[in-house]
């Protein structure tokens, strides 16, 4: 009796703590939602669907969403780009490859906060290294952090420096599971290395890819300590003056720890959770529907 | 010619790579009140730079508070993964496959943003502030659970461990003499990954802990805030901060680019 229940008790803490910690207080924020709550007042009051009504007027919300959707497509696109070039040098590099690769795995290693401050003084709008540079090649510099596309793309610079690299080496595991038996025959065929890579490499990785893909929407939609640190009144939430770079985790955790609507901050943070919920299941279909034409 | 040119785009990205771990101490290495344009040669004041971090925030508090948490979620999850992963990858139960799959599934739920009823809870239970705040909810990963599942499938040898219940030991001895030594490396591995993202992680410690228990990070955090930010001040302690985390890499480095193959 005692050796049947052995397997489950190995897999019971990893369970109990993610419904205790995880998945309950996920769906206690839907409830949460429905009630005036404040952080430190009065009992919450129940209010129904007020919040998610308030919401849709809320000009702060919209321009969070659009902030974070922007960041997200100036981040995701260009870093799949490169981790996919990065992944294939390596793979035409001369082995072993391990100094190489430690050396791309690196920026993994600095904390989002030190990365936050770290480009926020190479993007300083005054005396930054990048508007130095700027100026020096006669562009002239940057306010990146009053001018609303600037900020999102320092932003996304600082998703894709910590993130590029580590993909990279993702999508190099993949190509080098790729029998060689099928470059081999390409070769034979007649196929050049631009033309195996794009039609023998690139329809094997597509697995691999939208992994990478559904892994960094995931990461992407909940964008928090970058914008924060990136503010010129750092220890504020607003991301910037007009909040132009105030994405939408930063927004439920300004709603709920410093203007102290808890009630509000959740319906903010469930409607992210849902969009989360869509997208990944989108690229769940995208996937499924890939590989039923390919496969 | 293609190769070369190849190497050069490597470099390159390498190069960037490392960069702005350099700039950190670059600029962490200057006198504050000469720091006016870019420069590129370091500067003989990081020693006393890093004294004025200890001087302006509680950093050895924080750099204490950081290894325990750190230390107690690396370790936790090390061997609660490995024991799921041993007992998915190697044992038969029912309900086991059902059980994986939902393991894997929530490797997409945004927990984080959950926060909000998780600090509810913490304040009820009178733990909110406290290193057991963070601590708590981190001991144990789907991913590390993932993780040590795919090891475990691909490095014991499933007749081994068959061989081994024949013979009449307990499942839990079978785990400690026959799939432990075999894992170790992406033990290792988790570890490492662990370590480093207990260290880094932000939110979550800026909501839950509270001034008199700051982690590196909420210290960072709080060196940066203010009107005028002193860069070599703040820089200076982002390389303190970052040293310990880049020794970790060093020391297990080679086994983590292996064990990312396998994520």
């Amino acid at each position: 009796m005692r050796a049947r229940l052995t397997p489950y008790l190995c897999v019971a803490p990893f369970f109990v703590l993610f419904t205790v910690t995880g998945l309950f207080p996920l769906l206690y924020t839907g409830y949460v939602s429905l009630f005036s709550w404040d952080l430190v007042g009065d009992a919450p009051t129940f209010v129904g669907l007020a919040n998610y009504a308030e919401l849709l007027g809320d000009d702060r919300f919209g321009t969070a969403l659009v902030n974070t959707a922007s960041i997200f497509l100036l981040a995701t696109g260009p870093q799949l780009l490169v981790a996919v070039g990065i992944a294939a040098l390596l793979d035409a590099a001369p082995r072993p490859t391990t100094g190489w690769r430690v050396a791309v795995l690196a920026p993994t290693a600095m904390s989002v906060v030190a990365v936050g401050i770290v480009f926020a003084n190479l993007f300083g709008p005054k005396y930054g290294l990048v508007n130095a540079g700027l100026e020096a090649l006669g562009i002239g510099a940057v306010d990146w952090q009053a001018d609303r596309l600037a900020s999102h793309v320092a932003i996304a610079v600082m998703v894709n420096w910590r993130w590029t690299g580590y993909n990279a080496l993702v999508v190099l595991a993949a190509m080098r599971a790729i029998p060689p038996s099928l470059h081999e025959a390409a070769t034979v065929d007649g196929a050049g290395r631009w033309r195996r890579f794009r039609h023998v490499t690139l329809p094997l990785l597509r697995p691999t890819l939208l992994f990478v893909v559904v892994t960094s929407t995931i990461g992407g939609l909940q964008v928090f300590t970058e914008p924060k640190l990136l503010d010129a009144q750092p220890g504020s939430a607003n991301g910037g003056a007009s909040g132009q770079f105030q994405t939408v985790a930063l927004y439920v955790y300004q709603s709920a720890f410093e203007t102290r609507r808890l009630g509000y901050a959740s319906a903010v943070a469930w409607v992210l959770v849902l969009l989360v919920a869509v997208l990944a299941w989108v690229n769940y279909r995208l996937t499924k529907r890939m590989a039923g034409v390919d496969g | 010619m293609r190769r070369r040119s190849g190497g050069l785009l490597l470099l390159a990205f390498v190069a960037g790579s490392l960069f702005p771990y350099y700039w950190a101490f670059l600029v962490g290495s200057q006198d504050a009140v000469s720091l006016t344009g870019a420069t590129l040669v370091p500067g003989g004041h990081f020693l006393a730079n890093a004294e004025r971090v200890f001087d302006t925030v509680p950093f050895w508090r924080a750099l204490g508070n950081s290894v325990v948490v750190a230390g107690t979620v690396t370790a936790s999850t090390v061997v609660f993964a490995s024991l799921a992963g041993f007992a998915f990858a190697r044992t038969r139960f029912p309900g086991r496959d059902g059980l994986f799959r939902f393991v894997v599934a929530t490797m997409a739920v945004p927990t984080q943003l959950g926060i909000i009823p998780l600090y509810l809870a913490m304040a009820e239970l009178g733990w909110a502030g406290g290193l057991q705040a963070v601590i708590v909810p981190n001991l144990v990963t789907a991913l590390g659970v993932f993780w040590m599942r795919q090891y475990t499938v691909s490095a014991v040898p499933p007749e081994l461990v068959d061989a081994a219940r024949v013979d009449g030991c307990s499942l839990a001895r079978t785990y400690w003499h026959v799939c432990l030594p075999s894992v170790r490396p992406a033990m290792a591995a988790l570890g490492m990954f662990t370590f480093m993202a207990s260290w880094n992680d932000f939110l979550w410690p800026l909501v839950a802990l509270d001034a008199d228990h700051p982690t590196v990070q909420l210290a960072l955090e709080r060196l940066q805030s203010g009107h005028y930010v002193d860069y070599p001040l703040v820089l200076a302690g982002t390389t303190l901060a970052t040293v310990p985390v880049l020794a970790v890499f060093a020391v297990f480095g080679r086994r983590s680019v292996d064990g990312v193959a396998l994520g």
